[in-house]
Formats: structure tokens, sequence, C-alpha cells
């Protein structure tokens, strides 16, 4: 145990200085950092928004809408592929439940033929790295005359997925358009996003445009139904326009004529002073919309945003060339906000947001400055205590294995990347107590073996065999309890894991090789005929 | 030369003898922590309970009467204030919003636009809000975080050791989970997700030490074949007793530096930290070794059996 091949220390020696070379850029400034040369390490540990101030949005999709908005447009799609179908089949209207869309067919000595139609509407989804979630997307049934196309368990999940997906683009289009820096966004779960926004210490902006859906769409009026009438003719809607406390309701055709899809520009601008959004469509949104105005002159053009009309301006003229103006009684904020949602376009569903938590970036500031005195003034008291227990050399020994962890574990988080919070930075505190543990095992053996009477040398050997297995029992333990935070908690707790699971390995190197080289080396120099641990 | 021994070099403390009042002091701390956490509960924080947390700086001492009559006479329910580490710096605590997320929002809101008028120059130290889905499913996961750790514990030492030592740790982390508990309830220490970063470190800490002295039993029983059980369980806590002490003083001096200048928002979990260390460093020498033999531990069980001679003259 206390023979050292040049080989071997060379590379304890190596390990110690890789861990020293990833260290340093965290003490040196940006501008520093940033001249170091690429091959070197120049990354500095990434600080949680707990530390950096920021704000952490937890958004989660609205799995009704959107497997209603699935159910809808499937009804949509059977009721065109039916109606192909020459000679027509006699079927009664589609119901939309929570999961199904059923109708009953009433020329029943035709049912194989809608069978057939439907089977076509079924897409296999691909198992792939989703164990589990493969298999077809809806399942067709029927219960007498009635068919019943159910989604699957699999068709839900690729729906939600896909969903979330598309948001998270919309989502971090919107995010880009406000300018903050580094904005991690990503899925977490089945349906939600994860959002950080690091220095936004005010994200009321933010949530005010992720909260809305942003679906824009251009109606006719129905000039010939009553908005207020208890029944409205067929094909017409009543939605309402807000003029500050007034709800002014108008009847509007239920056909979308153009979509917000189309959009390929919109900006905020004025006119005749009053702040308005300017958009232009792509080719086929111009086309439609020329040949839409062309063709109604005259009558109001309703603009309607998330099931609400904006205005509905008269159209004076055919507008041709695809591009036009919202106006609106906006203020200047509500046109910038309206026209960053045109540009980044629509959400497939609406997002609620379940969880905020958003630190001012004084808070992070206070609590890297006090985590720092609290890390100096622990480490000082245990090396101290260090040196009176064990005296100069096993102090030395020991506390030098202390130092080094400490470096290694700053070394490995800046290398990993992994992100420093609060919690983690009190992971590597409480690893400065329990990393000299597996040394004070150490020592305390070597102690009672020269109470049994063995030479420096043997006591020492001894010393190092014998308390190897208790120490690596001891950390497996612990490193299980730092595994089950990783893999179970999130955020601030996941920090603290890194720090603690880094610690524990870091803390067995140290010990188990480091502290035994230095002492085994010291022994071959001087070798003592009598020992004091 | 001088050497700090907190614990002489050669100790024979009769543990075993005195194991009565162990357990009768552990079965007191056991029950008294059941009866206060079903009785008093948890100070749940917004992470487990949903609810809303302000926490903010005013230009000079806050008027903390002041801001109270303001806030309960918003009509949100239950406010809680307290100053936090500074005169300058409060805590507001407002309970969850009946509703979902939005209204937890629109709570965060109305606290805000109460305020700014009222203090001018206020500053929002953090902002944070929790809905009530994902309250519930914080409490679930941290549960299963709790109890994964202790099975795959009791796998692992179970595989290592004998079934005794086993269930042993496990009785002894148990012990010191629930007195933790106890502990949170009786103080009224705010309960959120660090707390359970400390508790999963605790059982981390506690099952350290017990695997210390398991360690130790294990390697006498192959060393001591005609010692009796309790001489043996007895020699082998003292042989560790100074390595146990040693190791939980170390870890003491770097948590009281944490709970004395790691700032107020690590103050709890230090303290639960502290906590679990004096407990867990109790439970390994007057629990986990005991109770070995109240559960029958014998030799001429497998680690009893191999090895033999080992080192018997050593």
């Amino acid at each position: 145990m206390l023979y050292f091949a040049k080989w071997k220390i060379a590379v304890i020696a190596a390990v110690c200085l890789i861990g020293l070379v990833f260290t340093v850029p965290n003490f040196l400034t940006s501008e520093t950092r940033q001249s170091i040369p690429d091959w070197l390490p120049n990354q500095s540990i990434n600080l949680g928004l707990d530390l950096q101030g920021g704000s952490h949005l937890l958004l989660q999709i609205d799995r009704e809408a959107v497997l209603r908005d699935r159910l809808t447009d499937l009804a949509e799609t059977m009721r065109n592929d039916l109606g192909d179908i020459r000679p027509r089949i006699r079927r009664s209207g589609f119901q939309v439940g929570d999961l199904s869309v059923s109708f009953e067919v009433r020329d029943t000595d035709r049912m194989e033929e809608v069978r057939e139609v439907l089977r076509g509407l079924v897409t296999q989804i691909g198992g792939g790295i989703s164990v589990g979630a493969g298999g077809p997307d809806l399942q067709i049934s029927t219960d007498g005359n009635r068919f019943i196309a159910t989604l699957t368990e699999a068709g839900i999940k690729a729906r939600l997925s896909s969903a979330v997906q598309q948001s998270i683009e919309i989502v971090r289009r919107r995010v880009d358009e406000t300018g903050v820096n580094e904005p991690t966004i990503q899925r977490q779960g089945e349906d939600r996003i994860l959002i950080q926004l690091p220095g936004v210490d005010d994200p009321d902006r933010i949530k005010r445009l992720l909260g809305r859906t942003a679906k824009m769409t251009f109606h006719l009026v129905d000039l010939s139904a009553d908005p207020n009438a208890a029944r409205l003719p067929p094909g017409t809607m009543v939605l309402y326009e807000e003029e500050g406390e007034a709800r002014i309701p108008w009847a509007v055709r239920k056909k979308v004529e153009v979509s917000g899809e189309h959009l390929v520009d919109a900006q905020p601008n004025y006119q005749e002073g009053r702040p308005v959004v300017a958009f232009r469509f792509d080719a086929v949104g111009a086309r439609k919309f020329g040949q839409i105005t062309s063709q109604n002159v005259g009558r109001p053009f309703a603009i309607v945003l998330d099931e609400k009309v904006i205005s509905a301006p008269r159209i004076e003229s055919a507008i041709l060339q695809g591009s036009g103006i919202i106006t609106g009684g906006f203020s200047v904020q509500e046109a910038n906000d309206l026209a960053v949602l045109l540009r980044a376009g629509a959400l497939p569903a609406p997002l609620t947001i379940l969880e905020e938590r958003t630190v001012g970036p004084d808070l992070g500031a206070d609590s890297i400055a006090a985590g720092e005195t609290a890390a100096v003034i622990g480490f000082a008291a245990v090396v101290f205590f260090m040196f009176l227990a064990y005296g100069p050399v096993f102090g030395i020994a020991a506390n030098t294995a202390l130092v080094t962890n400490l470096v290694l574990i700053i070394g490995a988080l800046s290398a990993l990347q992994a992100t420093l919070t609060l919690p983690g930075i009190a992971g590597i505190v409480l690893t400065i107590g329990m990393a000299v543990d597996a040394n004070v095992l150490i020592f305390e053996r070597i102690r009672e073996e020269l109470a049994n009477g063995r030479s420096p040398f043997n006591a020492v050997e001894a010393g190092y065999r014998r308390a190897l297995t208790t120490i690596v029992d001891a950390n497996v333990t612990t490193g299980f309890a730092a595994a089950v935070l990783f893999a179970m908690g999130s955020g601030p707790v996941r920090g603290f894991a890194v720090t603690l699971f880094l610690g524990i390995i870091c803390s067995m190197f140290t010990a188990i090789l480091l502290s035994r080289m230095i002492v085994a080396l010291w022994l071959r120099r001087k070798r003592p005929n009598v020992l004091t641990v | 030369m001088f050497r700090l021994k907190l614990v002489p070099a050669k100790t024979s403390l009769r543990f075993m003898e005195r194991r009565k009042i162990a357990f009768v002091l552990s079965a007191l701390l056991i029950l008294g922590s059941i009866v206060v956490y079903f009785g008093q509960g948890l100070n749940r924080g917004i992470d487990f309970e949903g609810g809303i947390l302000v926490e903010v700086k005013t230009e000079g001492p806050a008027d903390l009467a002041a801001m109270r009559g303001l806030m309960n006479g918003l009509g949100l329910g239950q406010v809680a204030l307290q100053e936090f580490g500074a005169p300058d710096d409060v805590l507001i605590r407002v309970e969850r919003q009946p509703g979902g997320a939005e209204a937890q929002q629109t709570a965060v809101n109305t606290v805000k636009a109460a305020l700014d008028p009222e203090f001018p120059g206020i500053s929002y130290r953090r902002v944070e809000f929790v809905g009530p889905t994902v309250s519930g499913e914080l409490v679930e996961a941290a549960t299963i975080a709790v109890l994964t750790s202790v099975v795959i514990m009791l796998i692992y030492i179970w595989l290592r050791f004998e079934w005794h030592f086993s269930v042993g740790a496990v009785i002894a982390l148990v012990h010191d989970v629930v007195i933790t508990l106890g502990m949170f309830s009786v103080t009224g220490i705010e309960f959120n997700l660090a707390s359970v970063a400390a508790i999963l470190t605790i059982v981390g800490y506690s099952i350290n030490d017990t695997v210390v002295v398991y360690d130790r039993i294990r390697e006498n029983l192959r060393k001591y074949k005609q010692m009796p059980m309790p001489d043996l369980l007895n020699v082998s806590i003292n042989d560790t007793l100074s390595r146990t002490v040693m190791t939980s003083v170390t870890t003491l001096l770097a948590l009281v530096a944490l709970f004395v200048f790691g700032g107020e928002v690590i103050r709890g979990f230090a303290f639960a930290m502290i906590w679990g260390v004096v407990i867990g460093t109790y439970s390994s020498i007057f629990v986990a070794a005991p109770v070995l033999m109240v559960l029958g531990l014998k030799r001429g069980t497998r680690d009893a059996e191999d090895g033999s001679g080992d080192e018997a003259t050593a």
C-alpha cells in the first residue's frame, strides 16, 4: 500500500493538475477568461438562477384544448373524406366527445365502405425510442350502426408531444423578441415546458406574451343576423369586441377567410398619431385577402384574435398588395406586444403558468457572498482542527487532500458545466466537513495499529488497507442517497445532489490515493522509528 | 507532541449495559415526534402547500405592522410576514389561493400593486408562486425519493452484510428521519424542497456512520471468536468512537459556519443538517449497534464463518 510507482505518482499529480486547470477560470474576470486560448478550459461554473438572479417559469399546455383540436380536425377530415364518396352515404352529424368522434351511418348496408375510409385515417406511431408509445393513433370501433373513432394512448401522447414541441418553438421566438440573454426553454414531462430566464427580475411582459395563444383569423361579418338574437343562422357565431368596459357583440361568419398562419411580418406603427400594427401576408395569404376584399367592398371585415374581435373595419377598397393595418385602440405597449405575437406565430394550445420563481440580482449576489464566507470559515475551522488533532505530517496530508478535494469539485463542476445553486454551495460546505472523514478513518486506524505495537511502516500500511473497505462501504451508501436526490429532485435540489456526489468521488480519490501518497513519500524519506499520529 | 483528542485513545465504555436507557430515550423521542407531527403538523412551505412567497427590501427599516395591515386588507386569506435576516428585509407568505395557477398569479399582482404605492423604493428580491398541481407532485416526488433511498440502502447493506445489519441500519435510519421530522414540527422551521434535501443528506450521513460501526462489528466477529456478543458490540463501538466523534465534529464545524454565515435562505437547511448529524451520530452508537442484539445477531452466520483466523493475532 505504501509503494507508489513513478507512473502512479504522475497520474495522481496529473488528475490534480487537470482539476486545477479547470478551476482557475472561476477566479478570473470575464475579460481575462475570454483571452484564454480555446484549447485551454475557459468556462466558469454555471450559476443557477437562485444565484445569478432570474426567472424560472413552468408552463403547462392545455391538454384538453390540444385533444379537442385534434378531434375537431378529425371530424372535419372524416366529413370531407366521406363526402367524397359517390353515391353519397347518408349519416348523422358528428359528435365530438372527450376522446372520441362518433356518428351513425343510416345506409347500414354500406358499413364496410365507411370502415375502409376510416381505416385510412389511422396512422401508425413508430415505437422507436419511446418504447410503449407505439401503435395506431386511433381505434375504430362500431356499436350497431354507430362508428366511434377513439384516440389511443399512443395517439394522445404523440399529439401532446408534437403540440409541446411546436409550443417550445413559438415560446422561444416570443422570448427572443424580448431580448433576454441565453434563455433555456425545454420540455419537461409529457405536457410541460420549463423556461429559465437569467437576469430577468420582472417577467411580467414575458408572462403576458406567453399567456396568449395569438390565434388570428379574419372573418366576414354576417350583416343579416342580429348578434343579440337568441338563435343565429347556422354558420354564424357571436364574438365580442372589448372597448374599455363595453363589450360589443358581432355576428361573424364561422368560416375563416384568412388565418394568421399566412402572416410573414407584423410591426408596430402609428396612424394619425395612434398606435397600430401593420402586417403583411405571404403570397397565398395575399391572394386570399385580395379576393375577399375585392368581393366584399363596403362590408365590415372582422379581425379576430383568440376568439375576440379586435376590430371590424369596413372594407374601403380591394387590398391586393397583401398588407394591411390593424387598428384597435391599442396603447403603444399593446401594439408592440401584438406585433411580437403575430410575428412569432400562434401557439397550438393555451399555456398556463404552473409555477414561477423569480430571484432578483441582489439576493443572488448576497447568497453567493454569504456562501463564500461560510465556505472559507468552515474550511479554515476544519483545517485548523485537523492540524490540532493529527499533527503536522498527517495534518498536512489531510488538509492537502481537503484543498485538492475542493479544487477537484469546482473543476468538475466547471468541466461538466453543471449548475451551481445555493443548496449546491451548501453541499460543498458540507463536503468540506465530510471529506475529511475518510482521512479520519485511516488515521484513527493507524493509531490503533501503532497502539497494537506495529512499526510505523506496518501501522500506516495496515491503516490504509483496513480502512479501505469501510471507506468504500460508507461512501457508496451516501452516494446512493445523492443519486436518488439527483434522479428525483428538481432544480436547486439537483444542484445539491451533483455537488454531494462529486464530493464523495473526489474525497475518495484524495483520501485513498493522494493523502496516502503524501504520507508514503514522507515515510520513505524520513524513515522514522517512532510515529505519532 | 500535542494532539487534540476528543476521545481518549483507549475507551471501554459499557454501551450495551446502558442500552435500555437509550431505547427508552429514543422511544420517547420518536413517540413525541409522531404526536407533534400529527398534532401540529409541518410548517409546509409553498413548495408543498402551493401559494405565494414574496421577499421584499424596503428603504430603511420596514414597518412590519403597516405592511401586515395592508396585506390583511387584500382579502387573500392568511398572510404571514416575517423579518428576514435584516430589518429592511421582509418575507411575505400568502396562503394558496382557491382556484388554479392563474389565481396565484393574480394574487401576486395584487400584492405588488398594494405594496408599490405604500412603500416607495421597495424592491422585490424574490417572487415565487406554486400552483396546486405542482405542489401535489412535489410532495409525491419527495416521499418517493426518501423511500427509494432507504430501500436502496437496505438492499446494499443486505448484500454486503448479514440481514440483521440491514434491518438495524434501516431502523436507525427511520429513527433519524422521524425525529428530524419531529424537530421540524416542533420548531416550525419551514419545510420545503431544501428540507427534503437535508433529510436525504441526513439519511446518507447516518447510514455512513452506521456502516462504519457495522464494518467494525463484522471485523471483530471474525477476530474474536469467543467473545460474548454484548462485549463484542461494546468493543466495536469503542474502537470506532474516536472516529465517530471526530467526523461529527468536522462536519458540525462546516455546518455551523453555514448556519451562521451562509445567509438567511440557507439557515433552515443548515439547522436541519446540524440536528441530523447529532441525531445520526447518536443513533449509530446507541441504536444501530444495540438493535443488533435485539434482532438476535449470532455467530455461525455468514460473516462470522468466512475469513476464519483472519488477522486474529494482530
